[in-house]
């Protein structure tokens, strides 16, 4: 499999109140969805940039999120009625993403505080946006609950805990998993360096996932031109119909 | 060996297809069935979106329909001219079918009510079929082995106008009853997704008193126009169609059709006929399983706007 190895080092622009802050590598800033594709793994890497030396107090810590791109999504739960098993309750998800990673170099709760997470919006919970619940149904959280299940059980969302080791206060790197039912999109990746639960600096980036050479004509064709892509594929299907036909008279006969 | 499907948006092994193709190929040139409402099923089973396996499920059909219905005009069992007034009937039921689902989609529950047209549908089909070729098989001893010639009954279906001779049948029936068949045929096929093949064969058989031989190659025959016409629509209005998955599933699926017909033009009809009853009424009682009993989860995903 052709894979690009592309190694950014991005500098950011010194930030004003910061006086630690981020210098990221990627082990490639693309993943390209070949018909080959059976997942790929994402390497993080990064350096702290400091002007001054290493506070004391509590060690530095580091939270990395990747975030697929993010589609509403309606959860169903079933229930028994009249003796068979029938959806019954829905509950619609504003914003899930596809794919959502969280990796940090000790337990969540410990280096990141509530209030953080809540204004970053960093684990799971608080990256899916559910605000509709339908009235006459007041467990929504077991809805968010079983949509996280689902995603995690299928490798889409990953809570990753002490994945990230950082070396020296200074160098951090972690490997991010993505499985082979990846969705195309920008997938947003942040890191956020923390002290004692708080967020002193925090830094995007973008990994780009695009399906490439036969998928991509495939893909784009079959959006573009539904009509001709439809018709390819009965031809296709009469001939490959056809072929075989005529390959097994001909073992038959001879 | 995996590949990753580009409308699927999933990555899957090309054996296991290949395997899945072979199999229902198989069963699609023995009994005259699409196999599409046992490659449907399979396809969800091994994570393919409902919407992409139904989708490509009739492309595929009609790869391995075409591969097979060649077999059966080799050996003169196509009744063309049945055929094509089934036919005029199945695009009708087909155009009547969409236009049902439609309405049925917006009421909410699309997806039970599919469940439920198949365990009925399956389970009456299955049963009558099982009975009846049970019976046959134990008067056919009885008379010691000698051919049973039960389809010469006259019934309502001789009494109605229209009437037109189909040589390869040896029929000379009116044409409201085809027509009709192939209506009925025509709606269920769009609201199940499948060609409707286990439900146009027990019809031809007991409704039109086709004899057996003839039916596998004229469903056949009448299944590949009405499920390219289905891939057509899928293709132009809902984008499910994945070529790659078609592909795959068609390399196993047009070769199993070859064996499969020289397979059940081996067999005796009534051994092929009990044979596809009781597949009929395993994906039935599977169906009706899956109803009953109580899901490991409770909750699945969909996508917004489904109810």
């Amino acid at each position: 499999m052709a894979r690009w190895f592309l190694l950014t080092l991005v500098l950011m622009v010194p930030g004003l109140a910061a006086s630690e802050e981020v210098v990221l590598g990627l082990s490639s800033d693309q993943v390209s969805i070949t018909t080959s594709f059976d997942g790929d793994e994402i390497l993080i890497f990064g350096a702290v940039k400091r002007e001054e030396p290493i506070p004391t107090g509590p060690p530095l810590e580091v939270v990395i999120t990747v975030a697929g791109p993010s589609d509403p999504i309606t959860v169903w739960r079933k229930a028994r009625k009249f003796g068979i098993w029938v959806n019954s309750d829905a509950v619609e998800v504003d914003l899930a993403p596809s794919f959502y990673a969280v990796a940090s170099s000790g337990p969540l709760n410990s280096v990141l505080s509530n209030t953080e997470d809540l204004r970053y919006k960093i684990t799971v919970d608080r990256a899916i946006r559910s605000v509709g619940a339908p009235s006459g149904i007041e467990d929504t959280m077991s809805f968010t609950d079983a949509l996280i299940r689902i995603r995690e059980n299928a490798g889409l969302y990953q809570n990753l805990e002490n994945a990230v080791a950082v070396d020296q206060q200074t160098l951090f790197r972690t490997a991010i998993e993505m499985p082979a039912n990846l969705t195309e999109g920008n997938y947003a990746t942040r890191i956020f360096l923390t002290r004692d639960g708080q967020v002193i600096s925090d830094y995007e980036t973008v990994i780009d996932v695009r399906k490439v050479g036969l998928e991509r004509w495939l893909f784009t064709l079959s959006r573009q031109q539904p009509l001709l892509y439809g018709l390819m594929s009965l031809a296709i299907a009469i001939a490959a119909g056809w072929g075989a036909s005529a390959a097994f008279r001909l073992m038959r006969n001879g | 060996m995996q590949v990753y499907l580009p409308i699927a948006e999933v990555s899957v092994n090309a054996f296991l297809l290949f395997g899945l193709g072979g199999l229902v190929g198989i069963l699609s040139g023995m009994f005259g069935v699409g196999g599409g409402f046992l490659m449907t099923p399979l396809l969800f089973f091994i994570g393919i979106p409902p919407a992409v396996a139904v989708a490509t499920e009739a492309n595929q059909i009609v790869a391995s329909s075409f591969s097979g219905v060649l077999a059966h005009f080799r050996r003169q069992t196509v009744d063309l001219k049945m055929g094509l007034v089934l036919l005029v009937g199945g695009l009708i039921g087909a155009a009547v079918g969409v236009v049902v689902f439609n309405y049925l989609k917006s009421l909410g529950q699309v997806d039970l009510l599919v469940r439920l047209c198949y365990v009925m549908f399956l389970g009456i089909v299955g049963g009558l079929m099982f009975i009846e070729s049970l019976n046959a098989i134990r008067k056919s001893r009885k008379a010691g082995g000698a051919p049973v010639a039960t389809r010469r009954q006259r019934s309502w279906v001789h009494a109605l106008p229209f009437k037109m001779r189909f040589r390869t049948s040896g029929l000379y029936i009116s044409v409201i009853p085809p027509i009709g068949v192939g209506i009925l045929v025509g709606i269920l096929a769009a609201i199940m997704g499948v060609g409707g093949g286990f439900i146009m064969v027990p019809a031809m058989i007991y409704i039109l008193g086709m004899p057996t031989k003839v039916v596998v190659g004229t469903s056949l025959f009448q299944i590949i126009f009405v499920t390219a016409f289905t891939t057509l629509l899928h293709a132009t209005t809902n984008f499910t169609v994945d070529i790659v998955l078609a592909v795959l599933l068609l390399v196993g699926g047009v070769v199993g059709a070859q064996i499969g017909t020289q397979i059940g033009l081996r067999m005796k009809a009534e051994q092929l006929r009990i044979l596809l009853a009781l597949m009929v009424l395993v994906v039935c009682g599977k169906l009706a399983m899956d109803l009953l009993l109580q899901p490991t989860e409770l909750y699945t995903l969909g996508a917004p706007g489904g109810h």
